[in-house]
Order: structure tokens, then C-alpha cells, then sequence
């Protein structure tokens, strides 16, 4: 079938490319544009450092081994903190989807929780584990923890009643088999809206974990912030941007696979 | 209107004083009472009336969905058959994660059979509604008839005693719809399975089954069972078919009878 596609595509060629192309031109106007704002001297460059000074500052941070350092310290932060936030989360948001008893016997107790910001149990996080990698971890997972949650719950709670009356038909009546021959896979796109989202939060979480003195990227920054090393700091913002671009293209390349039932 | 007498050994479904009302904002709805009805081993029964008499509450009451609150319902599947009974919904209900095979498969995770056989029985399944090639396809990927076909592919496959079919038909194309009655009957004749066909179209009803029960009224009640006594093969929309098809329709708008009337199902 592939001729066909060259064929219904080759008519359309520029204006299948013409996203891209604009994306790429619009990038490259702001990227001028950041240029020229240090340059032309209407701020400081150590107060907004060039795109241009960048690559020289990420090989001084890389060569040092600074960089894998920290870099390598909040991966772990990151990985285990959101496995541990979204797998409880995730666990959580189905068992309360599942059940109608569990999900009012918790009603308030979300309800107070819920809007108590993952910051705010950063003095917490201080007494508890101390200025330790546990402390980063706790952190990010309540963080992540909300939205794997909530993704679940509704999830479970939307998938078509008339699945279930198939298991049910089959006979597949308990709480295990209907879990797993329907409401899982059912709610699987669901859930994994959920995951997504929580990967791309707990990075903010991993940034705000760390400040409060976790060594990371976090610290690092602040570190270089206060010696005035602007184009560290941007080096971070954009190494973040960068990881959080890979794990969201692993991500999305894993959904597809999982969800390749999907129309 | 004709009294038909079984006289066959014991039914495979005897259902006597059933009824079952729900409550809803504190009202309650009477959806069924006093409905008799007894089917016997490898008959076609289709059960006609309006939509909202409850015709689709009694397969579910029968297949333990839906719980009645009087009268009693006893099934005596064939002691050969796996399960005593299987559903067929009246849209396909196919699991949209599963390949066709895997959809037909579904209901024989339930028994101890190892994945080989459990697939190899899926595949006979598939084949007898005609459908063998499609078992790598996802549901999304087949019309609605095949979705109906793989439907009733998985309800074969547990080898159940009695089909319970919930308007399986309806929502097809005419030609759709008759190509799958006629699949049906064959079927049927194939495996001798007893058949309860719940259905609004009454041609569809007469041109298939031994027998057409027509509920009517709210509660929903047996108002007339009818024999068809018309040969196999039959020619659809033959005079005599036409016929039964008219006095069935007269039976659903009839009156009530009075409870107690000497008529037996």
C-alpha cells in the first residue's frame, strides 16, 4: 500500500511539510531574537547570556563532570519519584474507581489534601528523611501522585458499563477478573493520559525538590545563579527541556505500542 | 388465537409468576409480572413486543444480570453443553483490545482449557459463523455485521446449552440482517442449540423461530404464543408466514386477558 501513500501524498508535499517549516523558522526567530537582546546591549549579558555563548558553557559544565553529575542525581530523583507517586497514585485512583464504599470513606480526606501544594510538605520532607535523596523522592511523588489519581479514578469510572455486563455475562464477576479481563484495558488510555502528564510535572517537582538543598540540578543552579553564571543556569533549563522531550518521545512511542488497538 | 399444550419432557427454562419492578426517585416501576413461559430443549423461541415491555429485562433476569422480585425461574441446560447459557447483545459488545480471535476466546478464559485449545476453539467458532479470516483484525475493522457474527462466534465458543440473543439484529441493513437470520437458522441446525430470540420485528421473528411469545401491556405480560407451523426451509415473506406475521401483530395490540384464563404457553 505504500504507493498509494506516495501517490495521495505527493500532490500535498509542501503543505505536509509547511508545520514543520514554519516550527523551524519560528524557533530560529526566537533564537535571533534572544541573540539580539544581549548584543545590541539592551540588557546585560551576565543577566541574559546569549544562545550563542551556550555550547562553550555546557562543554566547560560537561568536561568538569559537573553536568553527568548532577544530572545523573536527579535522574534518580525523578525516576523513582515518579514511579513511586503515579504507581500509587495509579493503584489508588482504581481501587477508588472500583469501589463506590472506598471512594466515600476517602471523599474528604482527598478533599483536604488535595489542595495542599507538594512544596508545602517540603519542611516535612526536611524532618522526616533530612537533606537526602528520600527527601526529593517524597516530594515529586506527592506531586505526581494528585494527577496519576484522578486520571485513574475517572478512567475506571467511565469505562462502558456494557464491557462490564459482558465479563459479568461470561462469568467473570469478581473484583479481579473484572479488573483485569475489562476495566484495566479498558481504561488504560485513561490512565496513561495521567502518566503522561505526571512526567512532564515531575520535572517542575524535581526543580523545586531541589531547591530546598537536595543536591541536583535544582542546586546546581541555584548555586550558579548566585555566582552570577547565567549561561549555567540556561544550560539546565534547556538539559531539563531536553531529557523531558526524550522521555515524552519514549513515552509516546511505548502508548502507541500498548494502545495499538486504538482506531 | 391458538392453546398450544407441550408435552415434551422438562423444560430447559421454566419461568412461572415472574416479575421484577425497579425503584427510581422513590417510584417504582413494575417492568414484568406474572409472565409464564417454558422453552424446551433445542427449540427457537423469539419473544416480539414493543420496546420497553421487557422483553431484554427477562434475558437478563435469565442470565443473572438482573434480579426478579417474584416468581420463580428454573434452567436445565443440557448436562452435554459447558455453560448453560451464553448472550448475544444487541450491539456486538466486542472488546476493543482484543483481536477477533481473542474476542471470541473471551468467554472460554472462564474454563480450565490451556491457551491452545482455547484458541483452537475459537477458531472452529469463528469458522461457523463464517468469519475465519477475519481473526487477526481488530474490532474497529469490521462491519457491523461481522461485529455481530464475532458476537455470536463468542457466545458459541463456550459451547453454551441455551442462546439468549437481545435484538442481535436490529441495528443492521436489511440485507445484513437477513443474510445473519438466515447464518442463524443454519447455525441452529447445525448444533441443535435452543434458541431465546427477544426481538421487535415480528417478520423476523416468524420467519425463524418454532415459536413467537408476544409480550404486551406495562407491567409486560405473555399476551399470545404462537406455533409456526410452517415447514423448514422457509421462504421469506412467503402468504402463510405473512399470515402469522398479522396475527402476531394483533396479539401484541390486543386487549389483556383476564389473569386466570385458561390459556397455557
Amino acid at each position: 500500500m505504500s504507493w498509494l501513500r506516495a501517490f495521495s501524498n505527493h500532490g500535498s508535499l509542501p503543505l505536509h511539510y509547511r508545520p514543520t517549516l514554519y516550527a523551524a523558522a519560528g524557533l530560529a526567530l526566537f533564537l535571533l531574537f534572544w541573540e539580539s537582546v544581549p548584543r545590541l546591549g539592551l540588557v546585560q549579558s551576565s543577566l541574559l547570556p546569549p544562545p550563542s555563548a551556550l555550547p562553550e558553557a555546557f562543554l566547560r559544565e560537561f568536561r568538569s563532570g559537573q553536568w553527568s553529575h548532577y544530572v545523573g542525581l536527579s535522574l534518580n530523583h525523578y525516576v523513582l519519584g515518579f514511579l513511586v507517586g503515579s504507581g500509587l497514585g495509579t493503584l489508588m485512583g482504581v481501587l477508588t474507581g472500583m469501589s463506590k464504599s472506598l471512594e466515600w470513606l476517602l471523599a474528604w480526606v482527598v478533599r483536604l489534601l488535595r489542595p495542599i501544594p507538594n512544596l508545602a510538605w517540603a519542611p516535612f520532607a526536611i524532618i522526616w528523611f533530612g537533606v537526602d535523596e528520600a527527601n526529593a523522592v517524597f516530594i515529586i511523588s506527592i506531586g505526581v501522585f494528585w494527577i496519576a489519581f484522578f486520571a485513574a479514578h475517572g478512567a475506571i469510572r467511565s469505562v462502558d458499563r456494557d464491557l462490564v455486563e459482558v465479563a459479568d455475562a461470561f462469568g467473570f464477576r469478581s473484583g479481579p477478573e473484572r479488573l483485569f479481563k475489562v476495566l484495566l484495558p479498558a481504561a488504560t488510555p485513561g490512565i496513561l493520559v495521567g502518566v503522561r502528564t505526571a512526567l512532564g510535572q515531575a520535572w517542575m517537582a524535581v526543580v523545586a525538590a531541589e531547591l530546598s538543598g537536595v543536591s541536583g540540578l535544582g542546586s546546581r543552579m541555584m548555586q550558579a545563579s548566585s555566582l552570577l553564571a547565567t549561561d549555567i543556569v540556561v544550560v539546565y533549563m534547556l538539559t531539563m527541556a531536553a531529557l523531558y522531550g526524550v522521555m515524552d518521545a519514549g513515552f509516546m512511542y511505548a502508548q502507541g505500542k500498548l494502545l495499538k488497538w486504538k482506531p | 388465537m391458538e392453546a398450544v399444550t407441550q408435552t415434551a419432557a422438562a423444560p430447559v427454562i421454566h419461568i412461572a409468576g415472574l416479575g421484577l419492578a425497579f425503584e427510581q426517585d422513590g417510584r417504582r416501576t413494575q417492568v414484568l409480572q406474572g409472565l409464564d413461559l417454558d422453552v424446551q430443549p433445542g427449540e427457537f423461541v423469539a419473544i416480539v413486543g414493543a420496546s420497553g415491555v421487557g422483553k431484554s429485562t427477562l434475558l437478563r433476569v435469565l442470565m443473572d444480570l438482573a434480579a426478579p422480585t417474584s416468581g420463580t425461574v428454573r434452567i436445565a441446560p443440557d448436562p452435554a453443553a459447558e455453560r448453560p447459557m451464553a448472550m448475544v447483545f444487541q450491539d456486538a459488545r466486542l472488546l476493543p483490545w482484543r483481536r477477533v480471535l481473542a474476542n471470541v476466546a473471551f468467554g472460554l478464559e472462564k474454563t480450565k482449557l490451556g491457551k491452545t485449545e482455547r484458541l483452537q476453539r475459537a477458531r472452529e467458532a469463528l469458522a461457523l459463523v463464517g468469519l475465519a479470516e477475519m481473526a487477526d483484525r481488530w474490532p474497529h475493522q469490521l462491519s457491523g455485521g461481522q461485529r455481530q457474527r464475532v458476537a455470536l462466534a463468542r457466545a458459541l465458543a463456550v459451547r453454551p446449552s441455551i442462546l439468549l440473543m437481545d435484538e442481535p439484529f436490529s441495528a443492521l441493513d436489511v440485507q445484513t440482517r437477513e443474510s445473519l437470520q438466515d447464518e442463524l437458522v443454519r447455525i441452529r441446525r447445525e448444533t441443535g442449540k435452543t434458541i431465546l430470540f427477544v426481538t421487535h420485528d415480528i417478520d423476523e421473528a416468524v420467519y425463524m423461530a418454532d415459536r413467537v411469545i408476544a409480550l404486551a401491556g406495562k407491567p409486560g405480560e405473555v399476551r399470545a404464543a404462537r406455533v409456526i407451523d410452517v415447514p423448514r426451509p422457509r421462504k421469506r415473506g412467503s402468504i402463510r408466514l405473512n399470515e402469522i406475521a398479522q396475527e402476531v401483530k394483533a396479539d401484541i395490540s390486543s386487549e389483556p386477558r383476564l389473569r386466570g384464563a385458561d390459556f397455557v404457553i
